[in-house]
């Protein structure tokens, strides 16, 4: 079975809402939109206080590059633009809109299109007006991926339908719902990036969207090769450069992108988030949310729009048991926790898992006993033992050496560490010093 | 609803079910089927001493602890690991009140003095172990024959001098003359397959320690098999070699290690003064730990660079 080096078998806890069919989650009314929701320059707002906003008009831009447009997910007046929380633990400028009944058409800004039809060129401004964002959990803005530098070719599309975050069933309801728009949209997104092959990624514990996905792929026009591969499941083989060691066997460099290698990695909630602009005109206003973990009365799949408050969802599925303790945006591998249920769904929110005080022990951290398991387990193949040692003694330069800036902050080492030493969370700070560093070192260069 | 006392936290939110408490037990829990064959050959004085030493070491960590104005961490169980490691290297009939002095010194000067847990450079079983041989070679190497108890030679030194040696059955089974725990290699074996099974261990070290041995064995024209299936050879690589803190940390680290401990062994038994050689290979090789840490680290993911 195709991997990778490293990783670790976790215990997944996807029954839990892998027979749930994606659900429409009732309209909110109130939306809470970030003017950044995605990886980059934040956006200017182009709407004020008090206009009057129609679903799927875009309300924020930015004239930068590394930036995704914002809709409006809901139709309504603009009653705010001020800071307001979000998961990432600071407040955000955001633009509030209110429902207001008056106005409950929503207009479809853009057209549909054939994909034949359209030029490489076109598909990626069609992706970049409809605030396409990697919608897998990093949100690094789709239409910058379809754009290789200069000088690279792209060879290969590779669909990721890993899902290897435990708790999490979003992509694979996607994949066996929505088969032959994932295909539509990988094709889609084959010819923005001018590449003949599309290789589909998706872990062995997910039989069904491997069938539902080879039974698509067999009726779609061969003018791409398109594979299906099953992959071991094992924690995080949803990582790109895992993903594509485990189905090209080709290796990022380090500190490069999958377009050195002549691949690009799009998630599977992405490219049906392309297919529905291309072929329908719609921008991306909603996302699916799995909201799950043991704190949740009802776990479930649920489509979202963008901005709606994590209480409003939660309260869609029977609201939270009284024994929550934590309330986490993504996977509980690499999910940011959140300060209060106030916080909107952004287009980065695969799931919200709330989890009980029977599922957190805080262990205190204990003295390493240079086991190695966190060498075995670390994809990178760093060595998260000496490089805690350098972040406890503020050894900077040494860390840098070991190459702190490879680590994913997948969470391999954390998990598995015996004496429970926050690795990832030292490495966080560490690369944060690492860059400072360099910063620093450049500007006494220039001096 | 809880919502103004979430826990905010840096991820991952799950942590793996095994702690160092784990793993110490499942390695205290290897050491009983050593201790089992000891009792059986050398009768329940040798288990009293295993036992002993073990107690011992607990609280000569927990007063060093105290004094120290350190937390006491006597529960961990890596002390309780250390004498009983420590006790089964000692001839049976070995004089309690040395053991219990051995114990001391592995705990207080091998290990609470560099830092504690984690923080040590030699074995601390070994390490003690070697402070007594030094202390009082005589009773350390006075050996006993299984079942009647009668003083004997250690195979390895009657090999050395051109004795009559037992046969490779009595040897695997345990029925010969050594330190308590080392004798059978039979359940050496299945301790180790546990350790192997619960992924306590890994095989590096023992596998590369073992095999050195033979083939050098072979190549410098002596017995191969007998050379692997007496003194502490087989209980030294799995239990010694193995050892986490003194050990280096990566797989290709590990196996480097053990084939050092090999090459020494095979120097010391055929060429040193001593009939034994894995006690000092083992404490040799820990001085290289850390060079050996250092250059063989894993190729990262994407260059040529090490992690």
């Amino acid at each position: 079975m195709r991997s990778f080096n490293g990783g670790l078998h976790l215990s997944y806890y996807k029954d839990v809402t892998k027979e749930r069919p994606i659900k429409e989650a009732a309209a909110p009314r109130r939306v809470v939109l970030p003017l950044q929701q995605h990886l980059g320059c934040p956006c200017e707002p182009l709407v004020k206080v008090g206009d009057e906003v129609t679903e799927g008009q875009k309300i924020a831009d930015s004239k930068l590059l590394v930036a995704a447009p914002i809709h409006a997910s809901i139709s309504g007046r603009v009653t705010a633009i001020q800071y307001f929380p979000n998961a990432c633990d600071f407040d955000v400028p955001s633009i509030v809109i209110e429902a207001t009944d008056s106005i409950d058409k929503a207009t479809r800004p853009g057209s549909r299109w054939t994909f034949d039809e359209l030029s490489p060129e076109q598909i990626k401004k069609i992706v970049r007006e409809a605030g396409i964002v990697g919608l897998g959990g990093a949100a690094f803005p789709t239409h910058v991926k379809l754009t290789a530098p200069v000088g690279k070719a792209i060879d290969v599309v590779i669909i990721n339908g890993c899902e290897c975050e435990p708790f999490i069933t979003g992509d694979y309801r996607l994949m066996v719902e929505k088969a032959s728009t994932l295909i539509l949209g990988a094709k889609a997104i084959a010819k923005a990036v001018g590449a003949r092959r599309i290789m589909i990624g998706i872990e062995d514990n997910k039989p069904e969207a491997l069938k539902a996905i080879n039974f698509e792929r067999l009726k779609a026009r061969q003018i791409f090769a398109i594979t299906v591969a099953a992959l071991q499941t094992k924690y995080p083989q949803g990582g790109e450069k895992m993903l594509i060691k485990a189905l090209l066997n080709r290796e990022v460099p380090s500190g490069g992108l999958p377009s050195d290698v002549g691949a690009v990695v799009c998630n599977v909630g992405t490219a049906i988030a392309v297919a529905d602009a291309v072929a329908q005109g719609v921008p991306l206003t909603r996302r699916v949310v799995t909201v799950t973990g043991p704190g949740i009365k009802e776990p479930q799949n649920l489509l979202v729009r963008l901005g709606t408050s994590f209480a409003e969802v939660i309260e869609q599925c029977r609201g939270l048991s009284d024994n929550v303790e934590k309330v986490i945006m993504g996977g509980p591998m690499m999910g940011l926790t959140v300060p209060n249920l106030e916080v909107p769904v952004v287009k980065a929110t695969t799931c919200i898992l709330a989890l009980t005080d029977q599922d957190i022990r805080n262990y205190p951290e204990g003295n390493c006993i240079r086991c190695g398991r966190c060498i075995k387990a670390c994809p990178i193949g760093l060595t998260p033992n000496f490089l805690a040692e350098f972040a406890k003694t503020g050894n900077w330069t040494e860390a840098d050496k070991y190459n702190i800036n490879d680590c994913i902050e997948c969470g391999c080492c954390s998990y598995i560490c015996p004496s429970r030493i926050p690795l990832v969370q030292y490495f966080k700070l560490t690369k944060n010093a690492v860059r400072a560093l360099k910063l620093a070192e450049k500007k006494a260069v220039c001096r | 609803m809880p919502i103004n006392k979430l826990i905010v936290q840096i991820s991952p939110h799950i942590r793996s079910k095994e702690g160092t408490d784990y793993l110490m037990r499942a390695f205290a829990f290897s050491l009983i089927f050593p201790t089992i064959a000891g009792t059986y050959f050398f009768g329940l004085g040798a288990l009293a001493l295993v036992l002993f030493t073990g107690l011992m070491a607990m609280a000569a960590e927990a007063v060093f602890q105290k004094l120290a104005k350190q937390p006491v961490t006597v529960r961990d169980g890596s002390a309780f690991i250390t004498g009983v490691l420590l006790g089964l290297v000692l001839p049976p009939g070995f004089p309690f009140w040395m053991a219990g002095l051995g114990a001391v010194f592995s705990i207080v000067v091998v290990k609470g003095l560099f830092g504690g847990l984690g923080f040590n450079i030699f074995n601390p079983a070994l390490a003690g172990r070697a402070f007594l041989m030094a202390s009082w070679p005589v009773a350390m190497t006075s050996w006993l024959r299984p079942f009647d108890a009668v003083t004997t030679a250690s195979p390895l030194y009657l090999a050395k001098i051109g004795g009559a040696v037992p046969d490779y059955w009595a040897l695997f089974l345990g029925n010969r003359a050594g330190s308590i725990g080392e004798t059978s290699i039979l359940l050496i074996l299945i301790a180790a397959a546990f350790l192997f099974w619960k992924k306590i261990i890994d095989w590096p070290a023992p596998v590369a320690f073992i095999g050195t041995v033979f083939v050098l064995s072979y190549f410098l024209g002596q017995d191969p098999l007998f050379q692997v299936l007496t003194g502490g050879l087989v209980f030294g690589a799995v239990f010694m070699a193995t050892d986490y803190v003194t050990g280096p940390v990566t797989p290709k680290g590990r196996f480097i290690f053990g084939l050092g401990c090999g090459v020494l062994t095979v120097l010391i038994r055929f060429y040193g003064g001593f009939p034994e050689g894995v006690n000092y290979a083992i404490l040799l090789m820990n001085i290289l730990t850390p060079v050996i840490d250092k250059y063989s680290r894993p190729r990262i993911y994407g260059g040529n660079k090490r992690g």
